[in-house]
């Protein structure tokens, strides 16, 4: 993948540099319809700003959340979503593609 | 990730340099890979080395095995029109939508104009100087379409000085046949020559502007994936 236009890294970077804490989550494999490749990248801070996109919008809720918790905890961890299991459509892919992630703090 | 293995992510990405971001998914680990060294968390050995490197070149971002993730990172893909004439209006928008960032040289303000050209970078320098600025790299194509000496000859010197991917130039056979007369009397060798595709294009039977574009776009395609010398 080519460098995004808006890169998700360096704003990231710029956060840490204001003293904010900052996780990363990252598309590692996708299978069907999902809309966002491998490598797309959504980085959070712990003030709750985000930048990037890891699907159309449906999981972004629930990755930040997660990302929050991986920020406090400092442990990184893989997520995973889809329309495999029916009580996916609450925090699933409407799309019907099924996603798994990497989510990870920036560390010291 | 470690904020330092972040900063020299960022600073491979800054400097156009590929490199592949490799995580061990087990772990939460990570390790740089170059083109020719790597750093970071943890060593890989030769074989898994080997395999990083042509996933790079490739650009190929996925899993190598269950719990080893690689993403490739590499310059943005770009073509440089000299020219910008109406072959250029029909390719630039083919171009954009293949992912390559355009850049297009003219040094008659009149013709490299916002207007014309939405969504591109327009230098209206003097091809060689311009050139100068823009340093294709090897994912970088250049096309000269001004039919003109002046503006396509030193263009072309430039292009074929760089490790740009594919070069071509608009014209007929005969007109690229002085061409390479032209650009051999300037001292320009016979090898750097050969990468001077001329008459651009597959040839498709192309007749309008967009049919050429086309051609242009295909043949630019067919040589980074390999089936075109």
């Amino acid at each position: 993948m080519s460098f995004d236009h808006d890169d998700v890294l360096a704003i990231a970077a710029g956060w840490l540099d204001q003293g904010h804490k900052v996780a990363i989550a990252t598309v590692v494999t996708t299978w069907g319809s999902s809309p966002r490749p491998a490598g797309s990248r959504l980085a959070v801070d712990a003030t709750g700003r985000i930048v990037g996109s890891v699907s159309g919008g449906c999981i972004e809720g629930a990755v930040v959340r997660r990302a929050l918790e991986v920020i406090a905890d400092g442990e990184p961890c893989t997520m995973e979503f889809g329309i495999a299991d029916e009580d996916a459509w609450a925090v699933g892919l409407a799309c019907g593609g099924r996603v798994s992630l990497f989510v990870e703090a920036i560390t010291p | 990730m470690k904020r330092t293995l972040l900063d020299r992510l960022l600073a491979a990405r800054a400097a156009h340099e590929p490199v592949a971001l490799v995580t061990d998914l087990s772990m939460g680990q990570h390790a740089l890979v170059y083109r020719e060294t790597a750093a970071g968390d943890f060593g890989l050995v030769d074989e898994d080395l080997a395999a990083v490197r042509a996933m790079l070149s490739a650009d190929e971002t996925g899993l190598l095995r269950p719990e080893l993730f690689v993403q490739a990172n590499n310059p943005p893909l770009r073509l440089i029109l000299v020219g910008a004439v109406h072959i250029a209006q029909a390719l630039v928008p083919l171009a954009l939508s293949t992912g390559y960032q355009v850049t297009i040289i003219d040094p008659r303000g009149s013709f490299a104009t916002a207007e014309r050209f939405p969504g591109v970078t327009l230098l209206t320098d003097w091809p060689d100087e311009a050139m100068a600025a823009v340093q294709p790299d090897h994912r970088t194509a250049v096309v000269t379409l001004t039919h003109d000496p002046k503006l396509d000859d030193p263009a072309l010197a430039a292009a074929v000085a760089s490790p740009a991917f594919y070069i071509g130039a608009l014209g007929s056979r005969g007109t690229h046949a002085k061409r390479l007369a032209r650009l051999a009397e300037e001292g320009v060798g016979e090898a750097a020559l050969q990468r001077i595709h001329g008459p651009v294009g597959l040839n498709i039977g192309a007749k309008t502007q967009s049919e050429i574009a086309v051609s242009i776009l295909a043949e630019i395609v067919a040589v980074r994936r390999g089936t075109r010398p």
